[in-house]
């Protein structure tokens, strides 16, 4: 560990404060701190202009904190995914993906967002084995993706997930479009995660820049975070729902969902909260009547959402569905490195909230873990429990706030020269983390974008195994990740 | 089956009384901006060179609600954004407006008010982007906004559909799968751009990765300006370009 360079969440350090180390043992390292139950925050690659010919792999790991490692490499180098396990598949076939390098002896490599190279589905052959395609376009208002099955008869042997399609080049994007648009840029990364992406962008540009954040603000912002994670957790429940043509809660948790939603344009002027969090603080001035306008319409959605989920979760044919559908135990949640509600639902205990604390949360009570068996109804309950935790502490920061201005204009601030700044905040889906770094102008160099669902497409595609078909929806909502955040 | 009547009574009825009612969206709600055309020239300079989406044209006085993302950075003196969120326009040069947007419904073409005005079948079609869009689209489906009320349905194939709604900057990667999903429908099809990127690229526009205006690739018959526009936009522009209701 000796090696490691502990670092905060959100501290930007001097580039040169990063140990980099020799190939050979800088993968010796990793391999060790991830088998002994470490995760993976980031693992990217960057070339700096001035040396062409050089990648440096930069590593950001969390265990009981988080740690930075660096090596360098001038060509392709061994594949970790080989070494120490499937947590680093992804990230390797991004970064082989991005700069050409190839992670030798990688078991899985193939394209992950680009379309114009060959790609080769897995088969299965033999009898009775046959191939079921879905997408791009699927048959609701839904994100393009593809999903090859290979089945026996109903029964999913495998699952294959391929997806890109949503790919707008968005790490580039922020190296090269004027400053002012960077804060929409960071809101449209996922836009159901606009308050979590745009969180994590501007806590790097304020550590940066050395720009402060008031209380009040900061309050605010979880507040607005919390609220999103709220619209999420109870449009999914409501989703789960329909997929099991139980229609009531389908029909009350879509039309409550639509109230937390409402709560965030009462803040920010739109439905996802985009404009609310802008670097220094937040968008525009808030005050009572924003705070009391939440407070009274969380007293009303309480009971009706305690009436809502006794319904869904007291009827039989419901939990029958639910129950043993899609199971991720914790092994291979482990193993997969699985982040947020669908990693607690197996039973990792892993909550950005508590583990790194960002703005106010460190005054903030953590939520306590139900059911986590790692099926369907786990990944319900968990969100079940999460929103009743959400109520609370939006609740306690609306009843403490006080009144905060609109931030000041952040566009000539001077972030500081050759310097790196890792940002993780605790979206609905889970661990969202941000990577910048800056050129010796101040300028971005590179920004290095991590939706959870990164982590967790794998998991889906585990979940399915051994599952008859005709579940997949119901598994698929139960994960609900991002194509765009994604695909980027 | 006596917890779900209960749960059922408790909840009661939540549709939205419009189009019979008029609806005031809350005041903090950004839709429609009125431009001030009295308003000081450095003011309005200002309001221009800030724009992050580069939507206002400081000599012509307007905005583009084709780019505008409606984020506020310029709400002031020059431009004030209303809670109006009838923005649906027939022509994108429409969209480049000082406020005054032209009536939508005397816009839409006879022939397809008789064709589609007792139904009209969606087809989405979902290409790049941020998913808020399709978020807000999808909740036209809940109790609140109802939207089959109108005879207007989201369907599964392109075959069954009398129009297209497209959302995204079109990435490259989806170019050819909508343009499939387009051939597939049978004519006579309306197209539906959604969103700021499916009119010009969005807060994405200038990516090497995306289309960026779906206009060049199909030809587009009705606006919805918005990042993302809200479901009751999406509702108005629907019921007012297929079915020429009178405008609330």
């Amino acid at each position: 560990m000796a090696d490691f360079l502990q670092i905060e969440n959100g501290q930007a350090l001097p580039l040169a404060a990063v140990p980099t180390i020799g190939l050979a043992r800088f993968a010796r390292l990793i391999r060790d701190f991830t088998q002994s139950g470490g995760a993976i925050v980031q693992f990217f690659a960057h070339q700096e202009q001035a040396r062409p010919n050089c990648h440096r792999l930069y590593a950001v790991t969390r265990g009981s904190g988080l740690f930075a490692l660096a090596t360098e490499v001038d060509g392709d180098f061994p594949s970790l995914t080989l070494a120490a396990g499937a947590k680093f598949a992804m990230f390797e076939r991004e970064i082989a993906e991005q700069y050409g390098i190839k992670p030798t002896g990688h078991p899985w490599l193939k394209p992950l967002r680009r379309h114009d190279r060959d790609y080769e589905y897995f088969t299965v052959k033999g009898e009775g084995v046959h191939e079921v395609g879905v997408g791009p376009v699927h048959a609701g208002i839904i994100e393009p993706g593809h999903f090859r099955f290979q089945c026996a008869g109903e029964e999913v042997l495998h699952l294959e997930i391929r997806l890109g399609y949503q790919h707008r080049g968005l790490e580039r994007l922020f190296t090269t479009a004027p400053r002012g648009r960077l804060p929409i840029i960071a809101e449209s990364i996922a836009g159901d995660t606009a308050i979590g992406h745009s969180l994590c962008f501007c806590q790097a540009i304020e550590a940066m820049a050395g720009i402060e954040v008031d209380a009040a603000a900061s309050s605010a912002r979880v507040i607005a975070l919390e609220l999103e994670r709220l619209a999420n957790h109870v449009g999914d429940l409501g989703a789960l729902s329909g997929d099991v043509a139980f229609a009531p809660p389908a029909a009350y948790f879509g039309r409550i969902r639509g109230e937390f939603l409402n709560l965030l344009l009462l803040m920010s002027g739109n439905r996802f909260g985009k404009s609310l969090v802008r670097p220094g603080g937040v968008g525009q001035a808030l005050g009572p009547m924003q705070f009391d306008a939440i407070l009274e319409k969380i007293a009303e959605l309480r009971p009706q959402l305690k009436q809502v989920c006794d319904l869904l979760f007291t009827a039989h044919t419901v939990t029958a569905r639910f129950e043993r559908a899609g199971l991720v135990n914790r092994e291979i949640a482990e193993r997969l490195g699985l982040v947020g509600p669908c990693a607690r639902a197996s039973g990792l205990e892993y909550d950005a909230r508590e583990f790194f604390p960002s703005e106010c949360y460190a005054t903030l009570p953590g939520n306590v873990l139900g059911l986590t068996q790692g099926d369907v109804l786990s990944r319900a309950l968990v969100r079940r429990d999460e929103i009743f935790h959400s109520l609370n502490l939006v609740e306690t920061l609306a009843q403490a706030a006080a009144d905060c201005q609109a931030a000041a204009d952040w566009r000539a601030c001077s972030p500081a020269p050759e310097h790196l700044v890792v940002t993780v905040n605790e979206g609905w889906r889970g661990e969202i983390s941000h990577c910048l770094i800056t050129d010796a102008a101040g300028r971005i160099a590179r920004y290095k974008i991590k939706d959870p669902s990164f982590h967790n497409w794998m998991g889906l595609a585990m979940a399915l195994r051994g599952q008859g078909i005709s579940d997949f929806p119901l598994c698929n909502k139960s994960f609900n990740l991002s194509y765009c955040g994604f695909d980027l | 089956m006596l917890k779900i009547i209960g749960t059922r009574l408790n909840q009661g009825m939540r549709t939205t009384p419009w189009p019979k009612k008029p609806v005031t969206l809350a005041a903090s709600y950004r839709g429609l901006p009125r431009l001030n055309d009295q308003c000081d020239a450095a003011i309005i300079g200002q309001c221009a060179e800030q724009c992050p989406q580069q939507a206002i044209d400081a000599a012509a006085k307007t905005i583009d609600l084709g780019r505008c993302v409606f984020c506020g950075d310029c709400a002031g003196d020059f431009v004030r954004f209303t809670n109006d969120f009838r923005l649906g326009c027939a022509a994108r040069s429409d969209l480049i407006t000082a406020g005054d947007l032209p009536d939508l419904a005397s816009r839409a073409k006879e022939q397809w008010r008789k064709l589609f005005g007792r139904s009209l079948q969606i087809r989405q079609v979902s290409a790049g982007g941020c998913n808020a869009c399709e978020a807000d689209t999808n909740v036209l489906g809940t109790p609140f906004f109802d939207l089959s009320r109108f005879g207007i349905d989201f369907v599964a194939s392109p075959r069954h559909a009398d129009a297209l709604h497209v959302t995204g900057p079109i990435s490259k990667n989806m170019k050819s799968a909508l343009l499939d999903t387009y051939a597939a429908m049978p004519e006579p099809k309306a197209v539906i751009a959604a969103g700021c990127c499916a009119i010009s690229g969005g807060p994405f526009y200038g990516s090497e990765e995306i289309i960026g205006d779906l206009n060049s690739l199909i030809p587009v018959d009705l606006y919805i300006p918005g990042c993302p526009p809200h479901p009751m936009s999406t509702l108005h522009a629907l019921v007012t370009f297929f079915k020429g209701r009178a405008e609330r």
